[in-house]
């Protein structure tokens, strides 16, 4: 339920860049996802197209690429691939470990047009 | 037609305004805990039973936050302790923005304490800083053991977790070694507490735990 928030936010944050960069019109969103966010992709998608009508996203297309969860071991230094749940290491058992990648909720690009790229 | 690099964390409004929040606090010297559980797991009898275990030492006060109605931030004001009631409007958690607003009704030089209740949900307060020191989760013996299992997140990102309404354990079909091995393996640092709130009955460990972590903010801004 909480992808509505967070597309709330998405859009909120295109807007503005947009505007910024002197564009009126946004036409793509390209979303980088950690899983461990346990964001899902269809409540995304669903929250996208309930939400960006009226912006100037509402002709836009929306890109999403997952992040696996991956963590380093401190006690044995190994840096392994998990799944959401279980993150101690597989290698030596240890509970002491640090994520590094899984918890991405990140806005890569967006493209944008003006009424000359229209044109 | 342009491609613009963004790179921008989704819910950077949010953390912004959360950060704000957080050094409005630090600069007060108050510590605030966000308090996050299912509807009916006790995050109210919790805060209950810790406002009666640290009243006599510590300035407290509440904010509620919930879909709708005053009902729980009554419940602490009957208490004589300050209360501010969030109305989400639907919203299944609390966002920094709705905390900012409820601290402006507060006076946070007067404080030693904030305990925020979010909005009973297993899964959306977990995403969202709202400028607390600590984010700490109950769990009650009725909802079952496997919940480590369908709810990691939250379990994984609490500092402490309370296992509410332990009185009923016998009446239960609660598998409190399956639990403690998944809650383990999701979050081997987390201290639990086992608790009966209504009862206050195991309420110690936890008002101990939160009461090092109030001192510690204290020292911090006595050292500043």
């Amino acid at each position: 339920m909480h992808e509505m928030g967070i597309m709330n936010d998405v859009l909120i944050t295109c807007e503005n860049i947009a505007r910024e960069a002197g564009k009126d019109r946004i036409t793509h969103v390209a979303l980088t996802i950690g899983e461990m966010t346990d964001i899902q992709d269809f409540a995304l998608e669903f929250a996208f197209e309930a939400l960006r009508d009226g912006t100037m996203a509402q002709d836009a297309t929306l890109e999403m690429v997952f992040v696996e969860p991956r963590s380093r071991c401190n006690s044995c230094g190994k840096v392994y691939e998990h799944d959401r749940y279980t993150m101690l290491c597989p290698h030596c058992g240890s509970f002491e470990v640090t994520l590094l990648q899984g918890r991405e909720l990140q806005i890569d690009t967006i493209e944008a047009e003006d009424e000359e790229d229209q044109a | 037609m342009t491609t613009i690099d963004v790179k921008t964390p989704i819910l950077d409004l949010n953390e912004k305004l959360a950060r704000e929040n957080r050094a409005r606090f630090d600069e007060n010297g108050v510590f605030v805990v966000d308090l996050m559980a299912s509807p009916g797991a006790g995050k109210t009898s919790t805060i209950l039973a810790t406002i009666d275990a640290l009243r006599d030492d510590y300035r407290i006060a509440v904010i509620e936050g919930d879909i709708a109605s005053n009902v729980d931030a009554q419940k602490i004001k009957e208490y004589g302790i300050p209360a501010v009631q969030i109305n989400t409007g639907g919203a299944c958690h609390l966002e920094a923005n709705m905390i900012k607003r409820a601290i402006e009704t507060l006076d946070l030089s007067e404080l030693d304490l904030i305990i925020l209740e979010n909005v009973g949900n297993l899964v959306c307060p977990t995403e969202f800083d709202l400028g607390e020191h600590a984010k700490v989760m109950i769990l009650s013996i009725p909802e079952g053991h496997d919940k480590p299992y369908k709810y990691p997140n939250i379990f994984q990102i609490s500092e402490a977790v309370i296992l509410n309404k332990y009185d009923t354990l016998p009446v239960f079909d609660f598998d409190e070694e399956a639990f403690e091995g998944q809650l383990a393996t999701l979050n081997p640092k987390a201290p639990l507490f086992k608790m009966a709130a209504t009862r206050g009955a195991g309420v110690e460990p936890w008002t101990e735990w939160l009461r090092s972590r109030i001192e510690e903010q204290r020292s911090a801004i006595s050292c500043d």
